[in-house]
C-alpha cells in the first residue's frame, strides 16, 4: 500500500507539513480559523525533527505488522481494508500502551474536551493525496508503494 | 544595546508580521538563515531584528498564513540628491569595518539597458511570417571554428563534405548556463543545472571549481573552465568535457581575480579543487603564464593537445574598452569561440565598486566584436558567445540579430532555483540553498526540483524565441545571426546606434 516516505536529505524543516496536516484535519479547512477559532494548533500528525542539517518530517508508517495493534487492549486501533492502521476515537481510553509500543514514536495525545485520546496519522481519507506530501514545498514527502513492509524503511536510516 | 552605529541604525529592510494571522508554526523562523526571524519561547511569539533582514523573502514565501511584508525600512538617511542611500550605508559601514565591500549578483546601478532600447521587425503582407507551431523552425546552434569554404565530393549522392570540420558544440536551444563553480554554487545546484542541460541539450559550465567526480556522468553536456587558479583541473577533467573554456574575465569583475574563503573549502569541494581542506581558493588576477596574445596561443594549444583536437577551446573575457581587437587576437590565438562577457553579468563575490563601475555593456561589445571580427574575414573562425544580464528570450534573440551565436545565462538559471537577488552569494549563508555549502542550506535545493524548473525555463525561452522567429519570417536561428537590420533602435543617439550597427525606429 502507498504510505508517507520522508526524504531527510531535502527536508528544509519548515513544518509546512504540520500545518498542511492541521489543516486537513479542521472542520473549516482554513488555516486562520483552523488554527484561532477550531484551536487546533499541535494537533498535527506528523512530527518534524531536526538535529543540526538533519531533519525529516515522521509520521505513521501503517506497518504492516503493527506493534500499536497488537499493544492496544479494547481495539481501539484497527486496520481498515486498505491497510491503514486507524484509531476508533469512541473507544480509546488514554492508556498509552500503543505509544509505548511504536517503534517510531509516531503516536501522540490529543486533548479532547473531556478526554485525552491516541492521535495519529490516517493518510488524509478525504485526500487522494495526503496533505503533507501535498504542501511539502521540496519534495521530501513522497506518498509512494513501495511494494515492501512499510515499517522496513527503518533499516535505511 | 543602546547606542547603535550608524550603519547598524540604516538597515534596509522593515518585516512586518501580522499576529492576528501569526499561527508560530515556526516555518519563518527555521527558514531564516541569517538569525533575523527570532521565536520567544516565553512569550510565544515570533520576532524579527530588522538591522539582520538582507530582505531575501524566505520567510514570508514559507509563511503559510500570508502575514509576513518585508518591505524597504521607511527610516532611512536623510534624502539627499548627490549622496544616495547606497552611497551614505556604503560609507558608514567602511567607517565601521575598514574593509572593501563585497557584494553578490551583477551591476546594480541604473544603466542605460540598451536592450530596452532595441525592436524587433515583423513581416506584414509583402512577406510572409511563419506559424512554428505548423512548420519547422530550426533553433539548432553549432559552437565552433567554421571553416572559410565547403567542398563537397558529390552534391547529388550523399552529402559528404571534403572539407574536415574542427569539434563544434551542438545545441538545441541558443542558452546555455555560464560558469558559476563547484563550491561558489552547491553540489545540489550544479547537478540541478548538468540534468537540465542534457534534458534541453545545451551545455552548462564548471566554473573555476572543478568537476565533481560524480557529475561525470554529465560531461557530454559540461563545458570545463581552466582558470587562472587552475583548481581541479587535470587531463581527466579537461576531457571529461564537451568543451573547454579559459577564464580570462569575468564581467562582474573584470581583472581580478576570484576568492572562495577556506571556510567554504570543505571536504567534498576541496578534493574537487585540489587544494587543502579549509585553505582560501584563490584564483590569481591574471594567469601568470599568459601576458600577451602568443601566450594565449600556447595555452590553448596545450589545452588542444591534451585533449587531441577534439574539443573546442573558448576563451572567455570581460567586456572592457578594447574588447574587439583582444577578441581579434584571440580568435587569431586559435580559439573556437570567444566569450564576451558584460558588465551586468554576476558573480557569487565582488567589490561592490568594481562590479558597479567596471566593464561596458554586453550590447555594445558584441556589436563592435562582431563588426571588427567581419572586417577582418575571421568571423566565421570562432564562434562568438554573449553574457551577462539576460532576462529573457527578447534579449537572448536581439543578442542573436546583434551578431552573437548563443548566449550563457547564470542568474536566470539560479532564479529558477528560487534567488531572489538578495546579493548574500558571498556571505555562504544563501537562505535559498543556492551559494551556500552549509548542509544544512543547500539541503533546500531539491535537483530534482531544479533541474526541472532550469530545464522549464529555456524550454519557455525556446518557444518564445521560435515564436519570435517565425513572425520575422526566419524559419532558422542561423538566418537571424548577426542580421541587425531586422533590429531598429528607439530613444538612442546616433553614436550609439553607429556603435550598435541598427538603424534608428522609422527609419
Amino acid at each position: 500500500m502507498k504510505v508517507v516516505y520522508p526524504r531527510e536529505d531535502f527536508c528544509v524543516q519548515c513544518y509546512l507539513c504540520q500545518v498542511a496536516c492541521v489543516v486537513e484535519h479542521s472542520q473549516s479547512k482554513n488555516v486562520i480559523n483552523a488554527y484561532f477559532r477550531e484551536n487546533l494548533r499541535f494537533t498535527e500528525r506528523c512530527s518534524v525533527y531536526a538535529e543540526g542539517p538533519v531533519s525529516f518530517s515522521l509520521m505513521c508508517r501503517h506497518c504492516t505488522e503493527p506493534e500499536c495493534l497488537e499493544a492496544c487492549k479494547n481495539g481501539t486501533l484497527y486496520r481498515d481494508e486498505e491497510g491503514r492502521v486507524l484509531v476508533n476515537p469512541e473507544k480509546c481510553v488514554g492508556c498509552w500502551m500503543c505509544i509505548m509500543a511504536c517503534p517510531y514514536g509516531v503516536i501522540k495525545r490529543r486533548q479532547l474536551e473531556t478526554r485525552r485520546i491516541a492521535h495519529k496519522c490516517d493518510l488524509c481519507p478525504e485526500s487522494e493525496i495526503p496533505a503533507c506530501v501535498r504542501a511539502c514545498p521540496n519534495g521530501a514527502l513522497l506518498f509512494e508503494d513501495r511494494g515492501e513492509r512499510n515499517d522496513e524503511v527503518r533499516a535505511r536510516w | 544595546m543602546l547606542y547603535n552605529s550608524p550603519y547598524d541604525w540604516y538597515y534596509d529592510f522593515t518585516v512586518e508580521r501580522d499576529y492576528d494571522r501569526c499561527i508560530r508554526c515556526l516555518a519563518c523562523v527555521t527558514q531564516c538563515s541569517y538569525e533575523a526571524t527570532r521565536y520567544d519561547e516565553e512569550r510565544d511569539l515570533v520576532y524579527t531584528l530588522d538591522d539582520h533582514c538582507v530582505g531575501c523573502h524566505r520567510c514570508d514565501a514559507f509563511c503559510p498564513t500570508d502575514c509576513i511584508t518585508v518591505r524597504p525600512t521607511e527610516r532611512n538617511v536623510r534624502p539627499n540628491n548627490n549622496w544616495s542611500p547606497v552611497h551614505v550605508k556604503a560609507l558608514y559601514k567602511q567607517a565601521s569595518t575598514g574593509a572593501i565591500i563585497v557584494t553578490g549578483m551583477g551591476n546594480n546601478k541604473p544603466f542605460k539597458n540598451y536592450w530596452d532600447h532595441i525592436v524587433l521587425d515583423a513581416c506584414q503582407v509583402t512577406n510572409p511570417s511563419i506559424d512554428p507551431l505548423r512548420e519547422p523552425m530550426e533553433l539548432r546552434t553549432y559552437l565552433g571554428r567554421k571553416p572559410d569554404n565547403i567542398n563537397a565530393i558529390d552534391p547529388r549522392a550523399k552529402a559528404s563534405l571534403k572539407t574536415t570540420l574542427g569539434p563544434q558544440l551542438i545545441l538545441e536551444v541558443p542558452v546555455m548556463f555560464t560558469a558559476m563553480s563547484y563550491g561558489s554554487i552547491n553540489y545540489y545546484v550544479c547537478e540541478s543545472l548538468a540534468r537540465a542541460a542534457v534534458e534541453v541539450g545545451t551545455y552548462w559550465n564548471t566554473g573555476e571549481g572543478g568537476l565533481p567526480r560524480s557529475l561525470y556522468q554529465y560531461g557530454h553536456r559540461t563545458i570545463v573552465q581552466c582558470a587562472s587558479g587552475r583548481f581541479g583541473v587535470s587531463p581527466e577533467y579537461l576531457n571529461a568535457g564537451a568543451a573547454i573554456e579559459i577564464k580570462i574575465g569575468q564581467g562582474a569583475k573584470p581583472g581580478i581575480g576570484g576568492h572562495l574563503p577556506g571556510n567554504k573549502v570543505l571536504k567534498r569541494i576541496s578534493e574537487t579543487r585540489m587544494i587543502p581542506e579549509g585553505s582560501d581558493a584563490l584564483s590569481p588576477a591574471p594567469h601568470h603564464d599568459i601576458y600577451s596574445i602568443e601566450d594565449l596561443r600556447q595555452l590553448i594549444y596545450a589545452l588542444k593537445e591534451a585533449t587531441r583536437y577534439e574539443k573546442p577551446v573558448a576563451v572567455k573575457i570581460a567586456a572592457v574598452h578594447n574588447s574587439a581587437a583582444i577578441a581579434s587576437g584571440i580568435v587569431r590565438a586559435g580559439a573556437d569561440i570567444v566569450v564576451l562577457d558584460g558588465f551586468r553579468g554576476g558573480t557569487g563575490a565582488a567589490p561592490k565598486v568594481i562590479r558597479d563601475n567596471v566593464g561596458i555593456p554586453i550590447e555594445l561589445a558584441i556589436a563592435a566584436v562582431d563588426q571588427r571580427l567581419r572586417e577582418e574575414g575571421i568571423r566565421n573562425h570562432a564562434a562568438l558567445v554573449a553574457a551577462g544580464g539576460f532576462r529573457d528570450s527578447s534579449d537572448v534573440i536581439k543578442a542573436i540579430a546583434l551578431g552573437a551565436d548563443a548566449v550563457y545565462i547564470g542568474t536566470p538559471a539560479l532564479m529558477t532555483m528560487g534567488c531572489t537577488l538578495c546579493m548574500q552569494c558571498p556571505t555562504g549563508k544563501c537562505a535559498w540553498g543556492i551559494t551556500t555549502n552549509d548542509p544544512k542550506l543547500m539541503k533546500r535545493v531539491n535537483p530534482d526540483i531544479g533541474a526541472e524548473r532550469a530545464a522549464n525555463l529555456l524550454k519557455a525561452w525556446a518557444h518564445e524565441i521560435q515564436e519570435m522567429l517565425g513572425l520575422m519570417g526566419i524559419n532558422a536561428i542561423e538566418s537571424l545571426r548577426g542580421n541587425r537590420d531586422r533590429l531598429r533602435g528607439v530613444g538612442l543617439e546616433d553614436w550609439e546606434l553607429e556603435i550598435l550597427g541598427i538603424k534608428p525606429a522609422g527609419a
